[in-house]
């Protein structure tokens, strides 16, 4: 019911949106659940267990009962709550967990069955037959409990992220808050005030009530214009602060797009990072309800909530009004009501020795103990000195008194303490670093403590940061002081519900305790409080509270759970933001790629890059034709390939041939200029890291070049080696990676092709294998190599990255001319393979230069990073396993790769494992499978016969073992 | 024999427009990594005011001015943008001109854009003018320096500059949609 005269909506501008359906209208301002109860609707959900008709309970974030979905299809976002989903035109939610309809719900059959399925039911009942219950018993359960459901389709909406930086982060813009953004900002600091509200003011636009002589929103709007011509303060509206973190960092959700309808690409969230000098906490304080029987009935709500609704939105919640309290707050639900011309049907204190006033019924030392009403509440029972009355309401207001919002207080691991005075938990000082609270927050309850507490609190804060602050006078406002007397539970029979998003009532958590369950963190494991999307904001204090009470301890000895962030749900969506699809990882593009794409060749990711798994050629109908052509290609013309992306890392300084020697096994100061070698490079511990050449371009100049998976990797052991062991050493790296693009030339015809584009030509006797210098391609300084990974007369040319496209394709048009052409990685693949050649298929991490037959690589000669560990019992002799070649003998002639090796006649299983394959692929050159693999012993077991089982490919192949090089072993063509 | 043509890292990628903010690329005629050996910076710094009127940057700044701007880059290394240099005595040179791909963002509220996308403090009292510094553009690595008031010169590896285009293009997407908002 709307009340004329009263709150913050703009009742010129009408909105119409729909609820299950129904078309309601609203204001401008508005939440869904404002504007339902303007309509009269009070039923907005069903609980999550029983089913039970649920209404508001609260008016802000922390709403427990009325969890709604918005919108449908991909756009379907479950479990939002009514109280902060503002209403625009065309919006469409509706409510969950009931069928067929909101108002007859089939399974409210459940809550008939309610003596059954009390607190661990589900442990006691469904533990038989055991593989029953993930079959069976769970999917069942978790069909008739729930919350809202996912779409099940790609959510299509657009989420943002974003990182903030200032001095000083205000988390809440209520009286302390904004207090304390005056005193900051009018002292000249970079302010950030963060509201989860669509307007700033808090409890100020809830209550009616003067400030400095204007009222509460007057004032909070006053403050925020002078805040808003501030440039060094911003104000940030519709944000939640979600999570404390080290070093001043806090999450943030912008709800900045979501109180609207499709907006020209305005994101519907944004997730923000917040580095904060200094912040403070103003988050006010959450008001706790009363635990009687049937208190969860729709129109019964917090005191707080009733008079927001009635101020901010100018809603009544209802026509015959009563109040259940034990504390003089809520009195003023009472007062605002009657003043607003609606009945109020009666006052209940449970204190004997309230003081209350007004013109209504009032009954003191006295509670209701029952309540009447379907699907809506309808009467209440007040037993007062032993007599009990029904008395006719349809709306009660309740409170049990106010939790301070400390919950980012305890993010990274504070306890709060018992605050007898005000019966509520309050922060410890110093809970996170430089993170302080003011106001409700910190247990500070009236106005006027607020304000105070809000500028004071800034001050400390700013003269921390060493800015100079005037001490800001506190505006004229209410100091009413709160008194109150605990009360938890009414006792009585009947279900007097503590959590109502989790169905939790006093009887079960007295149960979990009677069951020995008597820590807070097992009761509320036990009975679920305290759980799901609202995380007890309404209900922990009141359970630990009866638990205390069922245990015979103070709730200081009981203590709280452990508070976590998020303070309020995230959706995935805002979290991963920007990290949807491509937003990944970034892609890296060779100077080829364009040409290779319009070459038609599928691409393969190796690591970030994207390299050419093939070029098919026409009437090439599988992978295996077109690689099979290439590798034929190579053997008898010439190939090309883009090596650009292995690492190049350029090494220069005094102590640059000392380095090498100490980060490769083999020896590298002994190498002349214009040669290139070979080089294997360990770990620390022993193992090998990584493998390529390295080429001495001048006397303190090398280029080293890495396996572009390992690229990053040996980078960071050079920094390793030069910052953390020789500091002393005068050594100088940069990666050229990207700097060049580099072309693998390979083939008979290799020298044909290079020097159909070198502007001198090179010859054997210039140019021998292992060569390499600066040369001019085409009128441009590039570099050349003579280093081969297919065993055929190689080389690789290197050019600035800007020629690299040209380069490229002009490399492919000379080679087509010479009856070849480009080839992609499964070609390069097999080509190594039949060379012996390894890559990280076989130096995965776990093998020893031994295993691969490279002890000897280990020079004798000097020490090397990773040698001493290398030489430990275990890693070198008999038991290790041992790179082989392998081809299939048996029937069936496939290999695969990542197969185990057993003994013939041995079963196929792990403990009889003799090795394992690492690379296969098909040689047509040898017209066979052919395959890299480790065997114990290996080395001493060529021409034996093994058997190689792929469970998962379902292959049993007969092998042969054999020396890893099996084409041109002498390596002839490659000198040739 | 034919010649071989260049192309640049963000060939046909910019400029582009999106709101009040401009993104176009950077040419310089070489991008050189300057490293000073051990206990040259001095003489390297002066060598390089003599050369070019630019000492040799202290970590997270960048010397000079447009056209001929030195920018740290790690501990003892710095690059050049600019001119193409003549070797220095006691500095190890390294070409870097393509390796690198240079992108300006220019235009009010572009501090707003990069909030997107940089986990750094670029506020105008923290990150000034000739301010730099090493660190990640989404997953990329980035050096990024502010070059005026609403301006950011952004280096990424070139064989990420599309990936780099397309991120920076939809922060500022977003960006204009929310000040628009």
């Amino acid at each position: 019911m709307r009340v004329d005269g009263k709150g913050l909506i703009d009742r010129d501008i009408p909105v119409e949106f729909s609820f299950d359906g129904q078309k309601y209208a609203g204001f401008q301002g508005d939440t869904v659940a404002s504007a339902l109860l303007a309509n009269g609707v009070r039923l907005m959900g069903r609980s999550f267990k029983y089913h039970r008709p649920r209404g508001v309970l609260s008016a802000g974030s922390e709403e427990p009962n009325a969890l709604i979905t918005v919108g449908r299809g991909a756009a379907q976002t479950p479990n939002v709550r009514a109280t902060v989903q503002e209403i625009y035109g065309g919006l469409s939610v509706r409510s969950q967990n009931s069928w067929p309809s909101l108002q007859r719900d089939v399974l409210a059959v459940n809550d008939l069955m309610s003596p059954f399925f009390s607190a661990g039911f589900y442990y006691k009942t469904f533990m038989w037959p055991r593989s029953f219950w993930e079959k069976l018993y769970e999917p069942v359960i978790r069909r008739a409990a729930g919350l809202g459901a996912l779409s099940g389709e790609h959510d299509t909406a657009s989420y943002d992220k974003a990182y903030g930086f200032c001095d000083l982060l205000i988390i809440g813009a209520g009286p302390a808050g904004l207090m304390a953004a005056l005193s900051a900002g009018r002292a000249g600091a970079d302010v950030l005030l963060v509201d989860e509200n669509a307007l700033p003011g808090g409890r100020l636009l809830g209550e009616d009530e003067t400030v400095a002589g204007v009222s509460g929103p007057v004032w909070a709007a006053q403050v925020v214009a002078e805040l808003g011509e501030m440039p060094n303060v911003r104000i940030m509206t519709r944000t939640t602060v979600t999570g404390a973190y080290d070093q001043g960092t806090y999450g943030a959700l912008e709800r900045s797009g979501l109180h609207m309808a499709d907006g020209a690409g305005v994101p519907v969230e944004t997730f923000w990072r917040i580095v904060a000098k200094r912040a403070l906490l103003c988050a006010g304080a959450l008001e706790r309800p009363i635990a009687f029987a049937n208190n969860d009935r729709p129109g019964i709500m917090t005191a707080g909530a009733v008079r927001t609704y009635l101020n901010r939105w100018g809603v009544a919640p209802g026509r015959n009004v009563s109040v259940f309290c034990n504390n003089d707050d809520a009195h003023r639900t009472a007062r605002d009501m009657q003043a607003a011309g609606v009945n109020i049907c009666a006052l209940i204190d449970s204190r004997a020795d309230a003081n209350v006033q007004g013109d209504f019924p009032t009954f003191t030392g006295a509670s209701v103990t029952d309540t009447k009403g379907r699907l809506g509440l309808s009467d209440i029972c007040v037993s007062s000195q032993g007599k009990t009355q029904w008395i006719k309401a349809d709306c009660l207001a309740i409170s049990g008194g106010w939790n301070p919002s400390l919950h980012l207080t305890c993010h990274t691991g504070a306890r709060p303490i018992w605050n007898d005075t005000i019966a509520a938990f309050v922060p410890v000082p110093g809970a996170v670093p430089g993170l302080d609270v003011a106001g409700a927050a910190a247990g500070v309850f009236s106005t006027k403590g607020a304000l105070k507490s809000g500028a004071y609190r800034a001050k400390l804060m700013l003269d921390d940061l060493g800015i100079k602050a005037k001490p800001n006078p506190t505006p004229k406002s209410d100091d009413t002081p709160y008194g109150l007397t605990p009360l938890w539970a009414v006792p009585g029979k009947g279900r007097a519900w503590l959590d109502f998003q989790n169905d939790v009532t006093v009887k079960d958590v007295e149960l979990a305790a009677r069951e020995n369950y008597a820590s807070v963190e097992h009761m509320k494991r036990y009975t679920t409080q305290g759980m799901a999307t609202d995380q007890g904001k309404s209900s922990n204090v009141g359970a630990l509270a009866v638990l205390a009470d069922a245990t015979g301890r103070s709730i200081s000895q009981t203590g709280t759970t452990t508070f976590r962030p998020p303070y309020s749900p995230v959706s995935i969506g805002a979290m991963g933001a920007g990290a949807l699809g491509k937003g990944f990882a970034p892609e890296r593009f060779t100077t080829s790629h364009m040409a290779t794409l319009e070459d038609g060749a599928p691409m393969i990711e190796a690591g970030l890059w994207y390299r050419p798994s093939f070029f098919p050629k026409q009437g090439e109908k599988t992978w295996r034709q077109s690689c099979d052509r290439e590798i034929n290609m190579v053997r008898s013309a010439v190939g090309v390939c883009d090596v650009s992306t292995l690492g190049k890392i350029d090494i220069q300084g005094k102590d640059a041939a000392k380095l090498l020697d100490f980060v490769y096994t083999n020896m590298f100061s002994s190498l002349k200029i214009g040669r290139v070698r070979y080089g294997l490079m360990l770990r620390e511990d022993g193992f090998v890291m990584d493998d390529g050449t390295c080429a001495r371009l001048g006397d303190t100049h090398f280029v080293m070049t890495t396996t572009t998976a390992a690229a990053g990797e040996v980078m960071k052991h050079l920094e390793f080696a030069t910052q953390c062991l020789h500091p002393d050493w005068d050594v100088q790296m940069n990666s050229a990676t990207e700097h060049w693009a580099q072309f693998a030339v390979a083939g008979p015809k290799a020298r044909d092709l290079v020097n159909a584009v070198l502007d001198t030509p090179i010859d054997n006797e210039t140019f021998p294998f292992m060569a390499c210098g600066l040369v001019g391609v085409s009128g441009v300084a590039g570099r050349l190599f003579r280093i081969s990974f297919s065993g055929e007369h190689a080389y690789e040319i290197a050019v600035p990255a800007r020629y690299g496209d040209s380069l490229f394709r002009l490399l492919c048009a000379q080679a087509g001319a010479l009856g070849g052409g480009p080839y992609g990685m499964e070609a390069l693949n097999v080509l190594r393979i039949e060379k012996g050649f390894i890559t990280h298929a076989e130096i995965d991490g776990r093998v020893t230069a031994f295993d691969i037959g490279m002890g000897r690589m280990v020079s004798a000669k000097k020490d090397c990073i990773g040698k001493t560990m290398a030489a430990r019992p275990g890693l070198v002799g008999d038991g290790r396993e041992q790179l082989v070649g392998l081809r299939p003998v048996g029937t069936v002639k496939q290999l695969s790769a990542g197969a185990f090796l057993f003994e013939k006649g041995a079963s196929a299983s792990r403990e009889n494992a003799q090795g394992h394959t690492t690379s296969v692929g098909f040689s047509p050159t040898l017209g066979h499978f052919i395959g890299l693999g480790f065997l114990k012993n290996g080395r001493a077991r060529h021409g034996e016969r093994i058997r190689m089982v792929d469970h998962l490919r379902d292959l049993d192949v007969i092998c042969e073992v054999g020396d890893p090089v099996v084409y041109d072993p002498t390596g002839g063509r490659t000198r040739g | 024999m034919a010649d071989l043509i260049a192309k640049t890292p963000c060939e046909g990628l910019l400029p582009l427009s999106v709101g009040t903010c401009t993104l176009s690329e950077v040419l310089p005629d070489a991008i050189t990594s300057v490293s000073p050996q051990s206990g040259k910076t001095r003489a390297v710094s002066d060598a390089l005011k003599k050369a070019r009127g630019l000492g040799f940057p202290s970590p997270n700044r960048a010397t000079g001015r447009e056209g001929a701007r030195c920018i740290w880059f790690a501990p003892d290394q710095a690059m050049l943008v600019g001119p193409i240099p003549d070797p220095i005595k006691g500095a190890s040179l390294c070409d870097q001109s393509d390796g690198w791909a240079i992108m300006r963002l220019k235009g009010a509220g572009c501090v707003d854009v990069l909030a997107r996308l940089i986990p750094v403090d670029l506020r105008a009292s923290v990150f000034k003018r000739g301010h730099t510094a090493r660190t990640m553009l989404n997953h990329m690595p980035l050096s990024i320096t502010r070059t005026g008031a609403n301006s950011f010169d952004l280096m990424v590896f070139r064989s990420m500059a599309r990936t780099a285009v397309h991120e920076i293009s939809g922060a500022m997407k977003l960006a204009a949609a929310r000040k628009a908002q």
